[in-house]
């Protein structure tokens, strides 16, 4: 503090008459602490108001996705379950054969499974690597609850030979350990085979990557569709007198208010095969009958019902930094001899670039993430990864799988977000 | 007289927490729509004018989902689901559900027991069978003015039937389906969809009309598409179809060959909070007059073999049922029963490969 170079320590320690060098209040606390301590009691007070939005925070949103996400690498329905046959997967290296000891454990795992009424749950987990598994641990429950006898495996192969195939153990000696990476794998159309090492599914059966690829590819075209028809929009609401800007802004905004399902259904109904536009251009004879074009339940579908519900996100954040760019840059420009494209390409465009930025980071998120619109209008050609994690959460059940694409889709979002930033800056994202 | 009146009070309190305690609202979740209409006017209704234990109904698109959550979460909303009968196996060997004491129904009224009055595959230890639906193709009369489809190998024959195909986007029901239009016999198919050239089978058939395909996902979308001649033939719930042709005067009419008949079903979530209610409440819904009483409202055959004689009337007082329910031995002849057993082994594997076909060009 009391630093002799430093001209305002001087005068203070001149001013106060004191000889220790520090500031002091008028009842003669160092001022430096009393400041700190009247700081620490305002943000201790700022703490308290935020602090209902923070755990609200905490228990509706972070937590759940924690919990969500964790079941993307943990997954206990097989190890909780089968502790025995676990341990001695735990004992003996990948390669082992099982002997009478492995089978016993088997055994004493299904009966007490069994009984517990818990079998369905490990089948279930096997059943997500080797389909068709699932009735083998139900039914041999059935059995095993009324008892089996020793020698184990000649028993269990008794009542099923299936029990002696190798990519079933594989399978159970990959599920023995509930932290697991398999559903990413699977996520990403891998899968450890009987040797542990990785490889591709089957060709008819690989379904995400492609799925991912799509997602991001439409979300990208929909954000570039959403800018073009948006840009020209935001420019005429920010440059009109307000009255007629307040009646265009409203069109905007009207939209914006309707339910979601309620657009997507209007979409059907103007977009089919017998809807209001192929009516409208086979009366006007620019097709045939016969000739009706296929505008929705495709990749088409999707687009244009999505570009239209995401318009305001691209139109608003353009709107709110155009109002603020001030129109005398461009006559300057214009007076400077600049054509009305260069004015335009140099100086009113790059004063648009935050409003652009959030526009487009926007939608292009809320479109990764789309579901119902593509559900309902996408056909088959137009589905998006989410669909399959929907899929996933209430069909199939399978939420590990679930929660490893969600994973995956964050991460990829996350990624995208950095990459942004480092490109554009995130400082120079202005959202209204 | 201080000390009788507060006697008089705590017994009319004691009267009332009992009154509650007994009369505790049940609720009903169901898969909502038509149906959860009829259950309520079928059921419920009834249920709560006879034990004077009030009932609410729940519109849901997907029981079984919600009760997994619900009872995972410790969190239990509803004390009866209507689920499928996939999902009672799968919910069952899980423990999510409660065991049901087949002691609690009701016998038929010539004294056959419960157990041997229900069909088939309808009573399961932690489930008993509300009532049986199907998946059906209908067409459009209007399209076909001259010949009427009548098998599933018509649903593919898109040169003698021109026009787009509506089918469920899910493997199960189009898969089977695919299977019976490719000739393969009702008995047959389950074991041919057991090996890998049967889906290589089934998914071949339905490429020959992948093309043409509309694909459906909410079970009201059938009939829309129907009904905007977006397609001229789909496979729809029938119950739906019914309520078109009926309620709506549609012109729909149904081609039973290759129907594939399900089964919805009563279960009660673990630990529900009025379980004993709920016991009562599917006990009352399983008395064969009820279930043929259901008929009355929506579409659905009753799942005992004695309430099948007793379906009368629709609710207009005119149309006879028999010939629009999936359990009249002339429509049920030639129908598949849905193995909800193959579909609990199969469904993440097929339903992969499913998406994988779909997502191809």
């Amino acid at each position: 503090m009391a630093n002799a170079l430093d001209p305002h320590a001087a005068i203070a320690t001149t001013a106060t008459g004191l000889t220790d060098g520090a500031l002091r209040t008028a009842d003669g606390k160092p001022l430096a602490r009393a400041l700190a301590r009247s700081q620490s009691l305002a943000r201790r007070r700022a703490f308290l108001l935020v602090l209902p939005l923070l755990a609200f925070i905490l228990i509706t949103f972070v937590v759940p996705i924690g919990q969500m996400l964790q079941r993307s690498f943990y997954n206990d329905g097989f190890s909780a379950n089968m502790p025995a046959l676990s341990q001695w997967f735990a004992e003996n290296p990948r390669g082992t054969e099982p002997d009478e000891a492995a089978w016993s454990a088997l055994a004493t795992d299904l009966q007490a499974s069994a009984e517990a009424r818990t079998i369905g749950v490990v089948g279930t987990r096997i059943n997500y690597d080797v389909p068709g598994t699932r009735s083998l641990f139900t039914s041999t429950g059935r059995q095993v609850r009324r008892g089996i006898e020793p020698p184990y495996q000649a028993a269990l192969l008794e009542i099923d030979e299936e029990w002696g195939d190798p990519a079933l153990w594989s399978a159970m000696r990959e599920a023995s350990s509930p932290v697991t990476g398999n559903f990413y794998l699977a996520a990403v159309d891998r899968k450890r085979d009987e040797t542990g090492s990785i490889t591709q599914v089957e060709e008819r059966q690989q379904v995400y990557v492609m799925l991912f690829m799509r997602t991001f590819w439409l979300s990208l075209l929909i954000t570039g569709i959403t800018f073009v028809l948006g840009f020209p929009i935001a420019h005429l609401l920010a440059t009109l007198p307000m009255r007629k800007s307040n009646l265009l802004m409203i069109l905007v905004l009207l939209p914006f208010w309707t339910s979601l399902l309620v657009r997507t259904t209007s979409w059907m109904v103007l977009l089919q095969q017998q809807g209001v536009i192929n009516d409208i251009l086979v009366w006007l004879g620019v097709i045939g009958p016969d000739g009706r074009l296929q505008m929705i339940y495709n990749q088409a579908g999707t687009i244009i019902a999505m570009t239209h519900i995401l318009l305001p996100f691209m139109i608003l954040p353009l709107y709110s930094v155009m109002r603020t760019i001030n129109p005398s840059y461009v006559r300057a420009a214009r007076s400077l001899g600049a054509t009305s494209w260069t004015a335009f390409r140099r100086v009113y465009f790059p004063q648009t670039l935050p409003g652009l930025g959030a526009g487009a980071l926007l939608v292009f998120i809320l479109a990764v993430g789309y579901y119902i619109t593509p559900a309902l209008v996408g056909g088959s050609s137009g589905q998006l990864i989410s669909n399959m994690i929907a899929m996933h959460m209430t069909d199939t059940l399978n939420w590990s799988m679930a929660a490893a694409l969600a994973a995956l889709l964050l991460g990829a979002v996350l990624l995208l977000y950095w990459v942004y930033d480092r490109m554009v800056g995130i400082d120079n994202l202005k959202l209204g | 007289m201080t000390r009788q009146l507060i006697a008089g009070t705590a017994l009319a309190l004691i009267a009332g927490v009992a009154a509650q305690a007994q009369d505790a609202p049940i609720n009903i979740t169901t898969y909502g729509g038509a149906f959860g209409a009829a259950v309520n006017e079928a059921f419920a209704k009834p249920f709560t004018a006879e034990t004077g234990i009030q009932t609410t109904m729940v519109d849901n698109d997907n029981p079984p989902a919600t009760l997994k959550a619900q009872v995972e979460a410790g969190n239990i909303t509803s004390d009866v689901f209507d689920v499928e009968q996939s999902d009672v196996l799968r919910l069952c060997d899980e423990g999510l559900i409660e065991p049901i004491d087949p002691a609690i129904l009701p016998a038929a009224a010539d004294g056959t027991p419960a157990t041997e009055d229900y069909l088939p595959q309808a009573l399961h230890e932690c489930a008993t069978a509300i009532m049986v639906w199907s998946t059906v193709i209908a067409y459009n009369t209007e399209a076909f003015p001259d010949s009427a489809p009548t098998t599933a190998a018509d649903f593919f024959d898109l040169e003698k039937f021109p026009g787009k195909r509506g089918i469920i986007k899910r493997p199960k029901y189009a898969l089977e389906f695919a299977l019976l239009g490719d000739g393969v016999p009702a008995d047959q198919v389950y074991e041919v969809l057991g090996t890998p050239e049967g889906v290589d089978r089934a998914f071949a058939k339905l490429d020959s009309i992948k093309d043409q395909v509309v694909w459906w996902e909410a079970g009201a979308q059938a009939p829309q598409l129907l009904a905007d001649k977006e397609v001229s033939m789909t496979l729809a719930y029938n119950g739906r179809i019914f309520d078109a042709i009926v309620d709506e005067g549609k012109p729909f009419a149904f081609v039973w060959d290759g129907a594939n008949l399900d089964m919805d079903y009563w279960v009660v979530p673990m630990g529900a909070p009025n379980r004993d209610a709920a016991m009562e409440f599917i006990a009352f819904a399983s008395d064969p007059a009820r279930q043929a009483d259901l008929s009355k409202y929506i579409a659905y055959g009753p799942p005992r073999k004695s309430a099948a004689a007793s379906v009368g009337t629709y609710k207009d007082g005119t149309t006879q049922m028999a010939p629009y329910l999936p359990t009249t031995p002339e429509n049920a002849e030639r129908a598949l029963v849905n193995d909800a057993g193959f579909w609990a082994d199969h469904d993440a594997e097929l339903t992969e490969r499913f998406n994988s076909w779909l997502a191809g060009a």
